[in-house]
């Protein structure tokens, strides 16, 4: 049987009385696409944060490559390299133009040589359709431009596995599009992914595997995503989907 | 007004000038290092140190520059602890501007959002890295309006000076009209000269804030 890539062994996160994520099981797979959707505040965007230890997690293990993720443990830093994070709001570095938000942790994390980073970054703007760019600063592009510069600067880390945050929630309609055909290659390529969305005809188009989260625990999984969206299980499930029809 | 006395006492005021912006401008870089140092420790937490800060904060920021230079002038000597006037003036502006520049620099720290450390350290920055090449280079900049209105403060205070006998400009034109009663030449030279010391400055200010709006976040 394969191994799992990233293995999410009982979670527990908790602030303070109120409990996030309980008891909490996951396996991804290499080059599997899983994507997570459930109601606000269910805590799918906490999952993502504990994954790579940027959230304090009061009980369980985060295993990738067998090998533990854990904000106390030193190789944190090196941990994380290999877990790509796109979040929701724009988090591109403000202070530099594009091309340096892409090379800064390559070159001060990984040193690497300057100039086959530079070739790389190059290579994966030009996918994105963004090489134009790559001197503007971050204010200068549209949000929809910001989240595929976000996506190619995870990327540039050659990450094993990537997490996007709802990295879609904060753009216009329009700029959806542009950023989820970006993700949509990632993943016909054999990209590893783990997905928090609230773009459902994305979900379905994309996954590999779903899961509906609610209250902290999985209230469904499926393999077939698109048997979920036309017939989901339980009860929690369709109201759920509910909420976004409008006939 | 009388053109001709304000024109012989031209030389006077240009030395004051200079003696005000030497020692202006040395306590104001001291004031500029003791204000990252102690951001820093504040914003990184660090124990005991950051205690000591908070009471070197308090303590400059609520006592009058006048009180400081006078304990640092007249009560250091006692305990047998001598300085100059001048080193006294750039010491007392430092320690002053060094509570107001930490409280600058520690809200520019602040008002970084939390995003930007976490997208950071999902890069696999570690805590340092994330403070030198994120954090540290955008608090600078969002700091730059209120550094120089510290700055432009500073020297401003420096009039105080006068008060241990520094020759600075407040000292020249208050012996000028002590000798010879020219009040009103004296002061408008004065006026002149303090304009001429920071006009550059708010000037300069200006330009530097308007290169640094890349820095600016979102939209």
């Amino acid at each position: 049987m394969e191994q799992a890539l990233l293995k999410i062994n009982h979670l527990h996160k908790t602030y303070g009385d109120q409990v996030i994520l309980k008891d909490f099981n996951l396996e991804v797979n290499k080059g599997e696409v899983v994507v997570i959707i459930g109601p606000s505040g269910c805590g799918k965007s906490t999952l993502l944060r504990c994954i790579n230890a940027l959230e304090d997690i009061q009980g369980g293990e985060v295993l990738l490559d067998n090998e533990p993720v854990r904000k106390e443990n030193k190789n944190i830093s090196k941990m994380r390299q290999k877990i790509g994070m796109v979040f929701q709001s724009y988090d591109l570095f403000p202070h530099k133009t594009i091309l340096e938000n892409i090379l800064l942790a390559p070159l001060k994390v990984q040193k690497r040589n300057r100039a086959e980073a530079e070739k790389e970054a190059l290579e994966l703007l030009t996918k994105v359709g963004l090489a134009d760019r790559r001197d503007d600063y971050p204010r200068q592009l549209s949000g929809g431009q910001k989240q595929r510069v976000a996506i190619v600067r995870a990327l540039c880390m050659h990450p094993e596995i990537l997490l996007l945050d709802e990295i879609t929630a904060a753009l216009d309609p329009e700029m959806v599009r542009e950023v989820l055909e970006v993700v949509l290659s990632l993943a016909r390529a054999g990209s590893t992914m783990l997905i928090v969305t609230h773009e459902m005809a994305f979900a379905k188009a994309i996954a590999d595997r779903i899961l509906f989260l609610d209250n902290g625990e999985i209230v469904e999984e499926s393999n077939q995503p698109k048997d979920f969206f036309k017939q989901p299980v339980t009860d929690r499930a369709k109201a759920f989907l509910k909420t976004f029809d409008y006939e | 007004m009388d053109w001709d006395t304000m024109i012989s006492y031209l030389p006077l005021y240009k030395d004051a000038l200079l003696l005000t912006l030497k020692t202006g401008w040395q306590g104001v870089l001291l004031a500029f290092m003791i204000g990252v140092l102690c951001a820093v420790i504040t914003h990184l937490k660090v124990p005991v140190l950051r205690q000591i800060t908070g009471i070197y904060i308090e303590l400059f920021r609520n006592t009058p520059l006048l009180v400081q230079l006078f304990f640092l002038y007249f009560a250091l000597p006692k305990i047998g602890i001598r300085i100059s006037a001048q080193l006294c003036g750039s010491l007392g502006l430092g320690l002053l501007g060094g509570a107001y520049m930490t409280e600058t620099f520690r809200s520019g720290l602040e008002n970084i959002a939390p995003i930007q450390s976490a997208s950071a350290q999902s890069l696999g920055m570690n805590g340092l890295q994330t403070f030198r090449y994120v954090i540290l280079p955008q608090a600078v900049s969002s700091s730059v309006p209120g550094l120089l209105a510290n700055v432009i403060f500073l020297l401003k205070e420096t009039s105080v000076f006068s008060t241990i006998s520094l020759m600075d400009l407040m000292f020249t034109a208050k012996d000028l009209i002590g000798m010879y009663a020219k009040t009103i030449e004296c002061l408008t030279l004065l006026v002149i000269f303090y304009l001429i010391m920071l006009l550059p400055v708010s000037i300069l200010g200006s330009i530097i804030e308007r290169r640094l709006r890349h820095a600016e976040f979102g939209n």
